[in-house]
């Protein structure tokens, strides 16, 4: 896949913090790219530069060759966003709102367009409301419709689900899916770990505004992966000599289940610790094994810097 | 260059005016017709003509000016400020918009209003005084000169407040008093000769006096120098707001 936006050794200062450090980086053309990490990690000073809301102090940032300080206007047509925060003006309807943000980026008004974008977000029915009438979800939906007004083919959506309920959430979900069917390159930050598992095609750990990590989800997922199996007895253990010998094992559930953690697939472990079992007249109802996910991940590196 | 973000901006503006279309003519009115019946009525009647033109006659380009440029900074001044407050400015900032057509938007728009509150306050006039203006033309130009250039300082003052008491402090301070001493409601041939002499560093004096000059044919300086005042203004502010954009100056990080 061709590489949509280049970032090369981008470094953002803020008096003496550095809220970016040398940050480099490819996002592919129509890819959904997770940028996870802590609060002030510099996720949103990156997409920032980006977008052109902040200068970076060094570096170069490309998008689709163009470059963002000199060619900003050819880099930010390309660019839909949504902010983290709700920032709206409350007085203005619904309809209009989106019609501004459309004409913005050179665009008549599209009535057509709106409305396919309020229908899909069920905004459709609030079109011509203030602003200030709607409810926080429904004020997020209205900012990803805004930033689809111009129907861009990059999408920033910076933590998009954050403080909306299940529902919405799935919702936020199934649009951020369609519009990676129809191509649009997708750059999601986001606090739910859950969400970049579910979403992402990459992702990103940037830490201390530094970019840590980036990895196919799928190549992350099963190079950090550490499996938890637990074994469900059939009677409380009463002699645990053995499990004082392994340090991967432990004992939950008052006696009656054995915690194995980080049990390899390829070794024998597993088959090692069932026999043990036998041999000392154990018996065993189930057994069930956990991946770790994607946070345990996250939280793993970040912890580790 | 994208016109349409321009116009965008322009109309998004002018829509927020029409949602208090009320209060933002209304209020002007009403205050007009105070002004003439407290100055030209009660007042004016004690005081002879000034340079052959009665005095309710004599203040009409003077509250004119007043409100045009009051009125000016104010829109421009809440209309760059606001998105700044609420944060919605980012939609501007991220958006494929040069600083020359963010500023024609916003600035357009703010003396696009004050233009309109100024020739209600003129029709109002009609209500109390009558009056031929000598050189329309100059007036037109003058009003929009003013309503622009004003507009331009107003879209500078919202840009560096960074709250609400910071937005009014420059026109409550310095502009409104810069009006009042500046003729408005007097000729400075009225004033003692040392007033006289400081009236003349009142930029504000050159705007008010050229203004009326449209209207009787007579100023106490030359029409050029009134012209050459306001060009100059407009000069620095946008030369001012050119710093601002490339800068970022309170706009981005």
């Amino acid at each position: 896949m061709k590489s949509q936006i280049s970032i090369e050794n981008v470094s953002k200062v803020f008096g003496r913090h550095k809220a970016l450090n040398n940050v480099s980086l490819e996002i592919k053309e129509g890819e959904i790219f997770a940028l996870l990490g802590p609060n002030g990690a510099g996720k949103t000073t990156l997409i920032s530069a980006i977008c052109g809301l902040c200068r970076q102090s060094s570096g170069n940032i490309k998008v689709n060759d163009f470059d963002t300080l000199s060619h900003y206007k050819e880099t930010r047509n390309q660019i839909g966003l949504v902010p983290q925060e709700l920032p709206l003006d409350g007085f203005e309807s619904v309809y209009n709102s989106c019609q501004f943000s459309r004409g913005l980026f050179g665009l008549k008004d599209s009535r057509d367009h709106i409305d396919k974008i309020l229908k899909t977000l069920s905004l459709f029915d609030k079109r011509d409301e203030q602003i200030f009438g709607l409810s926080g979800g429904m004020k997020r939906r209205l900012l990803i419709a805004k930033a689809l007004a111009h129907e861009p083919k990059i999408l920033f959506l910076d933590e998009p689900t954050a403080g909306v309920d299940v529902s919405l959430r799935r919702d936020i979900w199934k649009l951020i899916e369609d519009q990676k069917k129809m191509g649009v390159t997708i750059i999601l930050t986001t606090h739910y770990i859950e969400e970049a598992e579910q979403l992402a095609d990459r992702v990103g750990i940037i830490n201390s505004g530094e970019i840590i990590l980036v990895k196919e989800k799928t190549a992350l997922m099963s190079e950090f992966s550490k499996k938890t199996t637990f074994i469900r007895l059939s009677k409380k253990l009463k002699d645990t000599s053995f499990i004082k010998k392994n340090n991967k094992i432990s004992l939950t559930d008052n006696g009656m289940t054995l915690k194995l953690l980080g049990i390899n697939n390829t070794s024998n472990e597993l088959q090692s610790i069932v026999n043990l079992l036998s041999q000392n007249g154990i018996a065993f109802t189930e057994i069930n094994t956990v991946d770790n996910s994607l946070e345990d991940i996250f939280l793993d590196l970040v912890e580790s810097q | 260059m994208n016109i349409q973000a321009a116009i965008t901006i322009y109309k998004f503006e002018m829509a927020r005016f029409r949602r208090t279309i009320f209060q933002s003519l209304v209020a002007p009115i009403i205050t007009t017709s105070l002004y003439f019946v407290v100055f030209g009525a009660a007042i004016g009647s004690k005081i002879e003509t000034i340079n052959g033109v009665s005095y309710g006659s004599f203040i009409v380009p003077g509250l004119i000016m007043l409100y045009l440029m009051t009125e000016s900074i104010n829109n421009a001044a809440f209309g760059i400020y606001f998105p700044k407050f609420v944060g919605s400015i980012f939609e501007v900032l991220s958006a494929p918009v040069s600083s020359l057509e963010a500023t024609v938007g916003y600035v357009g728009a703010a003396a696009s209003k004050s233009t309109i509150i100024g020739l209600m306050i003129f029709l109002t006039s009609n209500l109390f005084v009558t009056h031929d203006i000598k050189y329309p033309l100059v007036m037109a130009i003058f009003i929009i000169l003013t309503a622009i250039t004003f507009s331009l300082f107003g879209f500078i003052i919202g840009i560096w407040a960074q709250n609400w008491e910071k937005l009014s402090i420059i026109p409550t301070l310095l502009v409104t008093p810069l009006v009042f001493l500046g003729g408005s409601f007097y000729s400075i041939d009225m004033l003692p000769e040392f007033w006289q002499k400081v009236s003349l560093l009142n930029p504000v004096f050159y705007l008010i006096s050229g203004f009326r000059w449209s209207f009787f044919g007579t100023s106490e300086i030359p029409i050029a120098l009134s012209i050459v005042a306001i060009l100059s203004f407009m000069a620095i502010c946008l030369a001012v707001i050119a710093i601002i954009f490339r800068t970022g100056y309170r706009l981005r990080t």
